[in-house]
């Protein structure tokens, strides 16, 4: 516990060195230091209690009248922390590198501060044992990012990204204030005195928790501002963003299942239902975008769908009393936010990178890269083999683990379960089909063939060795987590014990024993496919070195003269699959056909508006603003008024509190 | 009892689903009749206490009526009006197929419901029967032309029939050759009816129909 | 162990072997000779003897497709069972673990192909792409059709009981299976009426137009692995199809190898009788396909 608020006392105090500064470039080292640091002392306890070793707590009276400061971290919590310990260090070390351009016009000191009191917020926010306090956290938490959203804020659509995230937290944290009410049933807000809630209520509380938590998490419709705000903010800050801040959704949404006590089956059905439409609608969008990190963005609305369908799938595990099916569910669901982590932050890190190199994240223009900066456009290929769930990978890992889930309850003859089963069968098919489709595009387009338009710089590989440590060092793990699976999960059975209520011994045969066997075939299989691949290219460069070796132009069908400009474009690579949904997706496609026999000037632009945004949000959003308008007649403007007003408001209370005393 | 009527059941399910992708109005007849033989071996193979008469007027009936018959006339109607081969859909042939299976499961639940007088041949012919009617709606309300909703109407009645077979006991044989009979009459009137708008207007298509609403 | 290191090795020598009985059949069925059944062997062989020309644009990526997907075959081959006889590695889930791994080998083909810079090679690969996410979730449905009919999670083990608990109780399961597996067949190894291996004209092509660039030992790779998948999706296929299990593990194998060269057989007849289909249908075929495996989901009692 100490090290935990040692851990946290580094991340602040550095971040407050830091705040005032000067030099921004040193400002950063000492940030970043902290980070790494603080992120250190916090692993320890988060893995002793991920092991089950102990669960420590910590319990402060503080002066604010509500609540108290208490803390713990048992195995769930622990989990998150190691998450958020992991990608915060080395996204610090990379954001060193990554500002470090800017550091002579601008002041760094802030995003800096605002960096490590975000990680700090997040910890706490995974760790805390009261309601209030995780409140005043998850607001911070929202506001620091916030913050480092609009580090940009001279361009306009930084402002407005901003803008929209903010209103979406906040509504976000509305319904989890709600949520907090009806948990404490005018009791406590503490952690361990929530109990369970009868049967109406609990339902209540799920629904409040799965609007709130979903906000956050990502879940969709409720994704509307993550397209906007990540690829805003500086790319560590995104990868941070993406990669752990939605995590703390489904932390949140996790939390309050375990005090709920036994779900009845929609809660599952629900889960389900969220996790096919977030992974699906989240990846058809990511293809049709053009921008890079929106692209990413996207990605991570179907990611977090794969997690609730892992949820709901356990959830509908222990509401059908199937524990197997609610260990692999849960098991699956925890192991993808900790791959989400790493190959999205992987990404946006590459993302980044590219966008330092080249000045753009329009992939339209990109092309070629990977002649230019070979380190990033490698870690790229390891991210987007990841994200895809392509083995020997970790993607493949957590998808595997929810289809076994899914399977489990394929072969049930209750329909309840069955049907919701089959479905996610379908669904992870269609999505890891898609997800590969779309980052094939993203890293053929971006990094392979030749650049496609004028860049304003030649690329070259700046990239600083702390941006390309980080990169590398997410890219191991992608593959480390792919082999060694069989050594990781059995890890998480004390944090799926305490999501489902099952004994250590029998989670130990599933996940340790069945399970751990399954993992271990799957290294194997993927260290002899990469084995033979290596064999196999051996043999192929010796066959090709006593023999004549030619170079000549790309074929193009006897056409001699390729240029740049004649290159599959994004928009045309996605457009038979843009086509294909275009009922979900409402994409607008602006093309002039070639006609005739010399045909001139033919173009293809597809536009992907956000479907929930366009369909549902504007227009409610419109029609508050008229109904506000209405109510401009209060606004006077006359001091006399507003007296008047709070006059009668006080009136308006004393009567009720009268009548309701009564 | 049950798994040598199944391969049938499962062929009707696909027949609907097939008639409910296909872009071609010949196609779309050719499978009707297709269905409508299918209906007449179905009848054939459920003799539960039947006497092998009934049976095979029942499955003589369906199969000369619904799979020579019908599809002939259609056939004239096709041709005599000279109707464009598309069916002109409101709702997408890939989408209506996805929907499809989406009624396919919602009668599969409804069917595991529903409790019969008697216990049907197979679980499946309850749930087929249901999907058949729900296949025969939604081809009278998804396309455009006249002569889909006589198709439609014709798939529909398959379905009643279907049901009817898992109910043997209680349907009587002429409640059967009635609606049978009825279904003859409406392909009928429809023919005739198809000529003459097509003389009077010059195309067939049921949506322009609400030009006439005033 | 023994008959199972056996099965993977015949994979490996005779999947050539099937695209020589496709071709031999469509040259029945065209009334021509038609070349020696050997000739894709000779085709390996002596594209594997030859140099290479490569484009200046390409890196090391085009040269990783070819490599990564005869890699993938080779380690898919362990993990597919040969009707009765079991494979070489089974566990839970295995068949997702095959399915992605041709999904691995898709995925460098199609960067391979991205990396020349061809437009014609773009277009293909954006084809392939968008109908293997759908051939992705027929072929994961069909394989759920089968764990729910057999009550077994692994390849070998619900294999092993097609026969008792699949075609005896529910032939339709079966039949349905089948007909959606052998959609994905047609559709994942570029056959008519999907994809025209003998056309001419690149602007039709799907799978051919994506390796116009390979030469020499690399497209002789190509070639190999392109046979390997088949092989693989043959094998699935036919373990659905041949019913036959009895208690010896090398006649199981034996009976699977002939269901898979009568699977090449079917496989000539389709392209002989039929034409290939508007790009614009095939995504209704693969749905349907799909929905053939969800119908048999939903048909298991």
């Amino acid at each position: 516990m100490i090290l935990l608020l040692t851990g946290l006392g580094v991340l602040l105090a550095t971040g407050l060195v830091a705040l005032p500064w000067r030099d921004g470039l040193r400002a950063g080292r000492v940030a970043a230091a902290g980070s790494v640091l603080g992120c250190g002392l916090v692993t320890v306890p988060a893995v002793r209690a991920l092991v089950g070793w102990d669960t420590p707590a910590l319990d402060l009276p503080w002066p604010v009248p509500l609540g108290s400061f208490s803390l713990g971290i048992d195995a769930l919590s622990g989990f998150f922390v190691l998450v958020v310990a992991l990608l915060g260090a080395l996204a610090a070390v990379y954001g060193v590198g990554y500002l470090a351009h800017a550091a002579g016009h601008r002041r760094l000191g802030v995003p800096w501060c605002l960096y490590n009191l975000l990680l700090a917020c997040m910890l706490v926010v995974v760790t805390a044992r009261d309601g209030v306090l995780f409140l005043v956290a998850w607001e911070v938490m929202s506001l620091a990012s916030f913050f480092l959203v609009t580090f940009e804020d001279e361009r306009e659509e930084v402002r407005e990204a901003g803008w929209t995230y903010l209103l979406a937290t906040h509504l976000g944290t509305a319904f989890l204030l709600a949520l907090f009410l009806v948990l404490a049933q005018g009791g406590s807000l503490r952690f361990d005195t929530f109990r369970e809630l009868p049967s109406p209520l609990a339902s209540v509380a799920f629904l409040l928790a799965v609007v709130g938590f979903g906000t956050k998490a990502g879940f969709w419709p409720l994704h509307v501002w993550l397209p906007e705000a990540h690829p805003a903010a500086p790319s560590h800050v995104s990868a941070v963003m993406s990669g752990v801040m939605l995590k703390t959704g489904i932390y949140g949404l996790l939390r309050v299942l375990t005090v709920l006590g036994p779900p009845p089956r929609w809660w599952g059905w629900l889960l389900v239902g969220i996790g096919v439409t977030s992974g699906l609608l989240g990846v058809l969008s990511a293809l049709a975008q053009r921008d890079l990190k929106r692209i990413l963005a996207y990605s991570s609305v179907e990611n977090i769908g794969l997690v609730a369908l892992g949820a709901g799938l356990g959830v509908l595990g222990l509401a059908f009393d199937l524990p197997v099916m609610a260990a692999l569910g849960f098991a699956g669901a925890l192991l993808h936010v900790l791959n989400h982590a790493v190959f999205k932050g992987l990404l946006f890190l590459g993302a980044g990178a590219v966008l330092h190199a080249t000045g753009t994240r329009d992939i339209e223009r990109l092309g070629g890269l990977l002649r230019r900066v070979p380190s990033t456009a490698h870690a790229f290929l390891v991210g987007s083999a990841a994200i895809s769930g392509l083995p020997p990978f970790n993607g493949f890992v957590s998808e595997l683990l929810i289809l076994l889930a899914a399977l489990a309850g394929v072969s049930e003859r209750a329909g309840g379960v069955a049907v919701p089963a089959t479905i996610a069968v379908a669904a992870l098919g269609l999505v890891g089909g898609l997800a590969a489709a779309c980052f094939a595009r993203a890293f053929g387009v971006v990094f392979l063939g030749v650049p496609r338009q004028g860049l304003d710089r030649e690329p070259a590989e700046a990239t600083p060795a702390g941006m390309r440590l980080a990169m590398a060092t997410l890219a191991g793990l992608c593959v480390a987590i792919g082999l060694g699976s069989s050594y990781l999960v059995p890890r998480l059975v004390p944090a799926v014990g305490e999501l489902t209520g099952l004994t250590r011994e029998e989670l130990l045969t599933v996940l340790g024993w069945d399970v751990g066997r399954i993992l271990l075939a799957v290294g194997l299989v993927g260290a002899a496919f990469g084995l033979v691949a290596l064999l196999l290219a051996r043999l192929r460069a010796r066959m090709l070195r006593m023999r004549e070796v030619g170079s000549s132009p790309t074929w193009d069908c006897g056409y001699a003269a390729p240029t740049a400009r004649m290159q599959y474009t994004a928009s045309s690579f996605a457009r038979p699959i843009v086509e294909l949904f275009s009922l979900v997706l409402h994409t607008r496609i602006d093309e002039v056909r070639p006609v005739g026999m010399l045909p001139s000037g033919a173009r293809l632009q597809t536009r992907a508006p956000d479907v929930a945004e366009a369909h549902g949000f504007r227009p409610a959003f419109v029609a508050v603003a008229r109904l506000s308008e209405r109510l401009h007649v209060l606004q006077q403007g006359r001091v006399q008024v507003y007296v008047l007003y709070i006059a009668l408001a006080l009136l308006v209370l004393l009567v009720w509190q009268l009548g309701l005393g009564r | 009892m049950g798994w040598e009527i199944d391969p049938i059941l499962v062929a009707l399910v696909l027949v609907n689903l097939l008639l409910l992708g296909a872009s071609r109005l010949a196609a779309c007849v050719r499978l009707v009749a297709v269905q409508g033989v299918l209906l007449g071996v179905l009848a054939l193979l459920v003799q539960v206490g039947w006497s092998p008469w009934r049976a095979v007027l029942l499955a003589g009936g369906s199969i000369l009526l619904k799979g020579i018959v019908f599809p002939r006339l259609m056939w004239k109607a096709l041709r005599g009006a000279e109707i464009r081969r598309e069916m002109e859909p409101y709702v997408g042939y890939t989408l209506s197929v996805l929907l499809g299976l989406g009624m396919l499961g919602l009668t599969v639940w409804v069917g595991g419901r529903l409790t019969l007088p008697v216990p049907a041949a197979s679980h499946l012919l309850v749930p087929v029967a249901l999907f058949t009617t729900l296949t025969g709606l939604f081809l009278i309300v998804a396309r455009k032309k006249a002569i889909t909703q006589v198709l439609g109407y014709l798939v529909l009645e398959n379905g009643i029939v279907t049901f009817g077979i898992a109910l043997s006991h209680e349907a009587p044989l002429s409640v059967e050759l009635g609606v049978l009979l009825d279904v003859f009459v409406a392909v009928l009137v429809m023919g005739i009816i198809i000529h003459n708008i097509r003389e009077d207007f010059d195309h067939i298509d049921a949506d322009r129909l609400v030009s006439l609403k005033d | 162990m023994m008959p199972s290191a056996v099965g993977m090795l015949v994979g490996l020598v005779l999947a050539p072997l099937l695209l020589g009985v496709v071709n031999r059949v469509k040259a029945v069925f065209a009334g021509r000779r038609g070349q020696p059944l050997l000739q894709p062997y000779r085709d390996i062989g002596r594209l594997l003897r030859k140099g290479a020309v490569y484009s200046p644009t390409t890196t090391w990526v085009f040269r990783a497709g070819p490599v990564v997907g005869v890699a993938a075959g080779v380690v898919g081959l362990a993990l597919l069972p040969l009707g009765g006889c079991r494979a070489l590695v089974v566990f839970s889930g295995d068949f997702m673990l095959l399915i992605y791994l041709l999904g691995t080998a898709r995925f460098f083909v199609v960067l391979a192909a991205l990396d020349t810079g061809s437009a014609f090679e773009g277009m293909g690969a954006s084809r392939e792409v968008a109908f293997s996410a759908l051939a992705e979730p027929a072929l994961l449905l069909a394989m759920a059709a089968l764990v729910r009919a057999t009550g077994m999670r692994s390849l070998s083990d619900a294999m092993g009981k097609v026969w008792s608990d699949v075609w005896l109780p529910s032939m339709p399961v079966a039949v349905l299976v089948a007909a959606a597996l052998a959609v994905v067949l047609l559709a994942e190894n570029a056959r008519i009426p999907f994809d025209d291996p003998n056309t001419h004209l690149e602007l039709t092509m799907i799978h051919e137009v994506m390796v116009l660039d390979h030469s020499g030992p690399d497209f002789g790779l190509v070639l190999y692995g392109s046979a390997l998948k088949g092989w693989i999706f043959a094998g699935l296929l036919a373990g659905v199809l041949v019913p036959l299990r009895t208690g010896s593990p090398w006649l199981n194998a034996g009976a699977a190898v002939v269901g898979i060269f009568a699977v090449a057989v079917g496989v000539g007849v389709v392209e002989s009788s039929m034409a290939r289909l508007r790009l614009v249908r095939v995504p209704q075929l693969l749905v349907g396909a799909g929905v053939m495996a969800a119908l048999a989901v939903l048909l298991v009692r």
